[in-house]
């Protein structure tokens, strides 16, 4: 079965191994991902404003053109994949919002699309346990923490993902590639998200504690489904040493390339040059290159 | 700091606003602090969320508008999610953004050109597009 798929714009530039990890895997695993025709931008924020119509039209335009080429969309970014699912929701749900947004786009979407998230689909259309019997190359012996972060959890109501304060799903995917989760109380705690842009201080500060708890739990290394998450947890590591000159970097992965190296793919196509902590010299010691 | 309370205080145009832009009932708060203990950047903030709630509710526009502690929102949901009186405080964050953001005369939070060198290369696109809907006029 293929499925319809959305990369968003970061995938497709400054995450590309993200997206690519992702469709190799999804191959090796059966299913293709297909892309979505003439994709735009989701807006990269849902509107928390109940009167900001404007910003609901970009996810809604991406999801009524959807809609005419299937009945269930797929992300993989948790940013693209929060926003996306909450409007479709909200068109749902709220008749008036709907024919507003209906009558702007020129289209007559009802809302009726399927959202899942990549995890969703190796989870509840695969099993973790079939996946495991897939997996050609175990992780074993590498502690990694699952890191979420908020947007695929929150709001708890309207993501339907896991639980809202102790989600396992996560763990339990890593653990099905042979991986040994780490558990540390931040896992589900915010990377400072746009306030890189904003307060780059602030964020630097939510990401180095956010290691640091990871790290102090036994974590060798952090596994992210979200660049925006990544970009704070990776690539801020560098103004994290500079600031605190005892801390270590650790790796972070996507989790895709995680999955990549536990089906077998040659470490080489995993696109390890765009992450800003080198991951070589750990899975070197690992045994898993 | 001395604040006397009366009726029209405490039902003023401001607080009515926030409502308005948030879809929230201020009014549901209790005081319990939950929001602010759970806010991963609380450290940072000049009040905390439920004090900005407060301030609100007291008609202390120039007070609430003046702090840091909306602009440092991440709109993570942490607070959304464990608030008892079910309030999303991420909302009435956002809805005090817009207050000041949408004034007539440009109140940028952020200035792009005082960028550092090679911050627009580094950073993903997901945080610019997020970034200035919420910190630009």
């Amino acid at each position: 079965m293929d499925y319809l798929y959305f990369p968003g714009c970061t995938l497709n530039t400054k995450a590309k191994n993200f997206d690519q990890t992702a469709r190799d895997c999804s191959l090796l695993l059966g299913f293709e991902l297909k892309e979505l025709k003439n994709w735009t931008c989701c807006g990269a924020t849902f509107p928390l404003a109940t009167d900001n119509i404007m910003a609901l039209l970009a996810p809604s335009r991406i999801l009524a053109t959807a809609r005419e080429e299937g009945t269930a969309l797929t992300t993989l970014c948790a940013v693209c994949f929060n926003v996306i699912k909450r409007t479709n929701r909200l068109i749902q749900e709220d008749g008036e919002k709907r024919d507003k947004i209906n009558n702007f786009i020129e289209k007559n979407y009802q809302g009726d699309l399927r959202i899942l998230h990549y995890l969703e689909i190796l989870k509840h259309e695969i099993g973790f346990s079939q996946l495991k019997e897939r997996v050609k190359k175990p992780l074993t012996g590498l502690k990694a923490a699952a890191y979420y972060g908020c947007m695929l959890l929150r709001p708890f109501e309207e993501m339907g993902f896991d639980d809202k304060e102790k989600p396992t799903l996560f763990e339990d995917f890593l653990e099905a590639m042979g991986a040994q989760a780490t558990e540390f109380p931040y896992k589900i705690e915010c990377c400072g998200s746009f306030q890189s842009v904003g307060s780059p201080d602030v964020a630097t500060e939510c990401a180095y504690k956010i290691l640091g708890s990871a790290i102090k739990n036994g974590a060798e290394a952090m596994v992210s489904t979200c660049p925006m998450c990544t970009f704070n947890i990776d690539h801020k590591q560098s103004d994290i040493k500079q600031k605190y000159l005892d801390f270590k970097p650790i790796p972070v992965f996507y989790f895709t390339q995680l999955l990549g190296i536990a089906m077998g793919l040659d470490y080489q196509t995993l696109g390890f040059e765009q992450n800003a902590v080198d991951p070589l010299p750990l899975l070197k010691e690992k045994g898993l290159l | 700091m001395k604040i006397e309370l009366t009726r029209q205080k405490v039902h003023n145009e401001f607080a009515k606003k926030v409502e308005l832009i948030s879809g929230q009932n201020l009014f549901a708060c209790y005081q319990c602090g939950n929001c602010t203990a759970g806010c991963p950047v609380a450290f940072a903030m000049e009040v905390g969320p439920h004090e900005v709630i407060r301030y609100t509710l007291l008609g202390l526009e120039d007070e609430v508008l003046g702090v840091n502690t909306f602009w440092l929102c991440a709109s993570c949901l942490q607070c959304t999610s464990r608030c008892p009186k079910g309030i999303d405080i991420a909302r009435v964050m956002d809805a005090l953004r817009m207050v000041v953001l949408r004034k007539k005369e440009r109140k940028d939070h952020i200035q792009i050109p005082e960028f550092p060198e090679g911050f627009l290369e580094k950073v993903p696109q997901i945080a610019f597009v997020s970034g200035f809907r919420k910190f630009l006029s």
